[in-house]
């Protein structure tokens, strides 16, 4: 089932591509697309609110599928030994931090969106918009990407780690730890994103 | 990446089984069991671990057999209950390790059958995991062929016959040599699939099906020496995805003796280790128990690795030696012969 609709959606993307293409360089407009078109044409909205949209949805993505890993491992291994469900809710925090943080960068990222005139403004100013709006578009794309593999990571340690937790109760500290160590790569992205 | 996507559909019932694996009796499980008197204090000890109180419905005195029966009888449930809530591709592997004991319980209809034995005596000595539906039918078919074309053709079993066996060769054969034929061309798809799935399940499986048909050569070798087996013969019962092959086979159908076969083994460091300590003198392990504690060692290796369809493999494995184990220092109790008690494979 899942490899007939990515096949679907490749066919159909490659489809659309090439005549879309093909209308270009046959009725010589051709000229008329190249990145420079691209980057003034698009408005900077578009790049700021991409970012913002890209940082809250990649980083839920992430969390999501942390969560899912984990919480399957901990039901399975939780049959036979259900002392563990309440420990391991630890590992299902700390995926959720992780969409806590794309959170708080698109929350911060809007703080600094403002709506702007661009037929009113000196070269200078339009400049530094474009400049600012392209700084959100790589700070929320910078977080989403970092916590999406944050999350699937935790996630995947998770569940490693409810296994090892229902076969011998003093090994979950120890892997907790490496849940840490992953969590901090999200904490990283989180810093980049609001330095940015 | 793999975790999360093998999680989606496996990995609750990854959690189960091992959970079921931590069940597993230890060291300390088995010396309360080496130290019982009656199979009463055996049924005691074992309340204590995770059978719990299988035995409890049973009228005593106790029996070996009884005993035998309800430890089987408790894997048959958990693997039941692993196999109904399974799906694509963990569903066709489980399958596939239920299809060993269909050709068992099979070759057990048939023999018995022509030896004219009422069906129902048969069907209850079969075992539970290679049951299907068309068990029942066998007794209507008189000749091995006929019973090919009408029952055994609908069975999840019909490649393996059609690949190695025509309609002509089942009247002919021995029942035994129908049953290596069966499992050589049963251990080669098992063998093929795994590999088909790839990533860590085939590089544990494969270790694991490398083995037993490297086994099954050598103990097919030793086997037919002194029977009339040709050369020829023998040739074709081995399975051919192992280590062995084709060198190390092409040398075992050559051999004509246990020291020959012995010298073989030496190419391949893993068999060479197994052939030292093996001997048929008091005091030794046989060759087979050789085999079974390297068996043993592989399948505790599965579950090193997360995210792999090997553990339930292995768990089925291990837990059929945990019975064969149990059923052992039973009957050590029950005859209260107590010198060779010891000789269990432990497991953890």
């Amino acid at each position: 089932m899942r490899y007939t609709l990515i096949y679907t959606a490749s066919v159909l993307t490659t489809t659309v591509i090439t005549i879309l293409t093909l209308y270009y360089v046959l009725t010589g407009k051709g000229e008329q697309i190249s990145l420079a078109w691209f980057l003034n044409g698009v408005t900077p909205y578009m790049w700021a609110s991409t970012g913002i949209g890209l940082a809250v949805a990649l980083s839920v993505v992430g969390a999501a599928g942390g969560i899912h890993t984990t919480g399957v491992s901990i039901v399975g291994a939780g049959v036979k030994t259900p002392r563990i469900k309440t420990k391991n809710l630890i590992s299902i925090i700390f995926c959720e931090a992780v969409a806590i943080y794309g959170l708080i960068t698109a929350i911060v990222l809007c703080g600094l969106f403002q709506q702007i005139n661009p037929l009113k403004m000196s070269e200078k100013y339009w400049a530094t918009n474009q400049m600012g709006s392209h700084i959100i578009f790589g700070a929320g794309v910078a977080v989403g990407f970092v916590n999406l593999f944050c999350g699937l990571c935790v996630g995947v340690v998770g569940s490693g780690a409810a296994i090892a937790d229902a076969a011998n109760a003093s090994l979950f500290v120890k892997i907790l730890i490496v849940e840490i160590f992953g969590s901090a790569i999200g904490l990283f992205g989180l810093i980049v994103g609001v330095y940015l | 990446m793999k975790g999360c996507l093998f999680n989606i559909d496996s990995g609750y019932l990854e959690g189960l089984c091992r959970g079921f694996k931590c069940g597993i009796l230890k060291q300390a499980d088995y010396l309360n069991l080496v130290q019982c008197e009656t199979l009463e204090d055996l049924k005691l000890h074992l309340q204590g671990t995770d059978y719990g109180a299988f035995l409890a419905n049973e009228p005593s005195p106790l029996a070996v057999s009884t005993i035998d029966n309800k430890l089987r009888e408790k894997l048959v449930i958990e693997f039941q209950h692993m196999r109904n809530q399974a799906v694509e591709p963990l569903s066709t592997f489980l399958d596939f390790i239920t299809y060993s004991y269909m050709i068992d319980n099979i070759i057990l209809l048939i023999t018995g059958t022509l030896h004219q034995r009422p069906i129902g005596e048969l069907i209850p000595k079969c075992h539970p995991l290679g049951s299907f539906e068309q068990m029942e039918a066998i007794h209507v078919a008189s000749t091995p062929a006929e019973l090919y074309n009408a029952v055994l053709v609908d069975t999840p079993l019909a490649p393996f016959f059609v690949d190695c066996i025509s309609e002509q060769d089942l009247d002919e054969m021995n029942i035994e040599i129908i049953r290596n034929t069966l499992y050589k061309a049963y251990l080669e798809a098992f063998y093929a699939f795994c590999k088909e799935i790839g990533g860590t399940t085939a590089d544990c499986m494969c270790e694991n099906l490398a083995f037993e048909a490297d086994r099954r050569a050598i103990i097919i070798t030793i086997n037919s020496f002194g029977t009339e087996l040709s050369k020829d013969d023998r040739a074709k019962l081995y399975p051919r995805c192992g280590k062995l092959n084709p060198d190390g086979l092409a040398a075992l159908v050559r051999a004509e003796d246990y020291e020959q076969v012995k010298a073989v083994a030496e190419y391949y460091a893993e068999y060479s280790k197994l052939f030292e300590g093996a001997g048929s003198n008091p005091g030794d392990k046989t060759l087979e128990d050789k085999f079974f504690e390297h068996e043993v060692r592989l399948n505790v290796h599965a579950f090193l690795q997360q995210f792999h369809f090997g553990v339930f493999y292995s768990y089925l494995k291990l837990k059929e030696q945990e019975c064969r184990n149990i059923v052992w220092i039973a009957e050590c109790v029950a005859q209260k012969h107590r010198a060779k008690i010891d000789n269990y494979i432990p497991i953890f």
